[in-house]
């Protein structure tokens, strides 16, 4: 399945856009989205350990389960305040 | 009150905001942008953010501050774009029936919000180069040496 995915700061910079479209296998978790933006991307695959990933506007884990419709940002560490 | 803005922050009267009848205490707390980091010399820095986000977790953090403290107001401010030396990048003030339940909330509010909120801040050094700012990263400059994980 195709996973349209928005990109911030240091990952988006790396990637050189702010949204990418991933293909991931179906049935796909985040685990395997990481993976398909590492290969497709390898200049941002030395941020994906520390990439936090969410779904809508909660932090996703490795494991947590994707389906196309679901608007998902990928970004390394934050640093606000 | 929860706002993300690209304005300049106005402090007092988000204080002004807070303060009630109801409370003996108003901590605020403001984060400023800053010349020196670890001997570097910092000329500006670009703050942005994952809006939705953002303000959803603002949301989260003050009900999360209410469930554990008697707050009676709080508010959270962050500012995006460029920020200069000594600019006000945040602001949060918070108002209880004691001080140490304002001290207490307002230090957890500022400390989560650095743990969790999807906003990111860009060095602008001032030999010229560029760094963003990513806490536990090969080369992401570890402001406060927590690792992010939610």
């Amino acid at each position: 399945m195709k996973i349209t995915v928005q990109l911030f700061a240091r990952a988006r910079d790396l990637a050189g856009a702010e949204h990418v479209e991933l293909d991931v296998p179906a049935p796909g978790r985040v685990a395997d989205l990481k993976r398909s933006l590492a290969s497709r991307f390898p200049q941002v695959s030395p941020l994906v350990p520390s990439l936090l990933v969410a779904v809508g506007t909660d932090y996703a884990n490795d494991q947590t389960q994707l389906s196309p419709d679901v608007a998902v940002a990928c970004f390394p560490p934050v640093s606000g305040g | 009150m929860i706002q993300i803005t690209n304005d300049t922050i106005d402090y007092a009267a988000l204080t002004e905001r807070v303060r009630s009848e109801q409370a003996g205490a108003v901590v605020l707390f403001l984060g400023t942008v800053r010349e020196m980091t670890d001997g570097r010399k910092t000329t500006a820095l670009d703050y942005e953010a994952f809006p939705q986000m953002a303000e959803a977790k603002f949301k989260e953090l003050l009900d999360e501050a209410r469930g554990r403290w008697p707050i009676v107001n709080a508010a959270i401010v962050h500012r995006l774009g460029r920020l200069e030396l000594g600019d006000v990048s945040v602001a949060v003030a918070v108002s209880t029936p004691h001080r140490q339940q304002a001290f207490e909330a307002g230090r957890h509010l500022i400390d989560r919000l650095k743990e969790v909120v999807p906003i990111w801040k860009k060095e602008n050094w001032a030999d010229g180069t560029t760094e963003w700012v990513h806490p536990g990263t090969a080369n992401g400059s570890a402001e406060c040496g927590i690792r992010n994980a939610e």
